[in-house]
């Protein structure tokens, strides 16, 4: 996996708009934007991001919001807690793919 | 690796004394903890306290500095035995007399006495409750300080201490417990408010966040861990230019359990004297004078870290 993945590459994020810097400022502007404080405070959304983390298993977001949720006051508690509710809507959402399969199955059963 | 001067120099600042109107009194490195971020790594084994002779000569030295504001700390301030005398003589002087307290120190068998001199001082108290969970702050302060904290917090309510209209004022220092910064001060003081009243019954008045100093046992911990390089980074990436302009070290004076004299606490811990060398406070018959310069290090990129340390 380190061929695939080097811490670098997160500090350097900003590089992606060496080819299409208009569409790479109009992203960063709006995850700036998306992670101010707002109806929800700023710790808040960065334990949402920590939850989404893992629910894309992106270790660049990982080690970000990590420190993030840290830094913004959260303990371990609290982002165990998140990584669960990643856990459970990415559990719940292969195991209720199993009714899919079961009416797949119904129909071409006898 | 940048130097604090260095950056100072970059974004056309200095950082120099201005007139004084706090005193810093460090009674000693002994506590009855031996916290992982403490800069000056005070502990149970720690000999150097505050003597009375030099007590009495910091009681003199604040009688000419008419200062604003006088802060009492450690170690654990309440392990000296002289801190009463102290208090009491330090009353008068001062319209704004502070204690760092060790809340576990304070809540030992026979302090009793003292939590009834600090409220009929008005005193004002300041405590460090790094989190609201039992796990970080026990890892930074010692299994079981985090229920003892609650305990001597919840007596010091009981005394009017955080309470409205009560004039006695109970102030919380939360430090990160680890290798990161602090949250913005705010938001924080609202969660420690509202989790504080709503599940242990506990006021206060404001809440401090302050990141840790990368010195003594806190700078041993980050080596150990290999988190140093990273943790300076990132204090020398959030530098504040605004920042250095509040900074408590240009308004303020620190003497050590010796009676040695340093721009500040952190100062005292990294063996940086007053103005370049060694000053015992009987020798000032004033206070520093403005203009005069600040012994910088590269732990002063602290102080400079996102909102910064006042």
């Amino acid at each position: 996996m380190a061929e695939y993945y080097d811490r670098k590459d997160l500090l350097n994020f900003g590089e992606i708009g060496s080819e299409a810097p208009e569409l790479a400022k109009k992203f960063f502007d709006y995850y700036g934007e998306v992670f101010q404080e707002g109806e929800l405070t700023a710790r808040e959304k960065a334990l949402i991001a920590l939850a989404v983390a893992h629910a894309v298993q992106c270790p660049y977001c990982i080690e970000a919001y990590t420190q993030a949720c840290l830094e913004k006051g959260s303990n371990l508690g609290e982002m165990t807690e998140a990584v669960h509710v990643a856990c459970a809507i990415k559990g719940g959402a292969a195991l209720v793919h199993g009714m899919q399969m079961r009416r797949l199955a119904a129909k071409l059963s006898m | 690796m940048q130097t604090f001067a260095g950056m100072l120099s970059q974004n056309r600042l200095s950082l120099d004394r201005e007139a004084c109107e706090a005193l810093q009194i460090n009674v000693g490195l002994l506590c009855n903890q031996a916290c992982n971020h403490c800069h000056l790594e005070a502990g149970p084994r720690r000999k150097e306290i505050m003597d009375q002779a030099t007590m009495a000569q910091v009681v003199e030295f604040a009688r000419r500095g008419d200062f604003t504001g006088i802060d009492i700390t450690g170690g654990a301030p309440e392990m000296n035995p002289s801190l009463p005398l102290l208090i009491e003589s330090l009353r008068p002087l001062t319209p704004r007399l502070m204690l760092r307290a060790n809340l576990t120190a304070l809540g030992q068998a026979g302090q009793q006495e003292l939590m009834g001199l600090l409220a009929r001082s008005q005193v004002v108290v300041v405590a460090s409750l790094p989190a609201l969970n039992p796990s970080q702050t026990d890892a930074q302060r010692g299994s079981g300080v985090f229920a003892s904290s609650l305990d001597v917090l919840r007596k010091l309510n009981a005394l009017g201490y955080g309470q409205e209209g009560s004039g006695l004022e109970l102030n919380l220092v939360s430090n990160p417990a680890g290798a990161f910064l602090p949250p913005a001060q705010s938001q924080a003081e609202e969660r420690f408010r509202a989790q504080l009243q709503r599940r242990w019954d506990i006021r206060f008045n404001q809440l401090y966040t302050f990141a840790n100093v990368p010195l003594g046992r806190f700078a041993r911990w980050l080596r150990q861990s290999g988190n140093y390089d990273a943790y300076l980074e990132k204090l020398i990436d959030s530098f504040n230019s605004c920042a250095v302009e509040c900074l408590m070290c240009r308004r303020q004076v620190s003497v050590a359990w010796d009676g040695y004299l340093y721009d500040c606490d952190f100062n005292l811990a990294a063996g940086l004297p007053l103005g370049g060398r060694r000053t015992h406070v009987n020798e000032l018959s004033a206070p520093p004078k403005a203009g005069e310069p600040i012994a910088l290090g590269e732990h002063c990129f602290t102080c400079t870290a996102g909102s910064g340390f006042t």
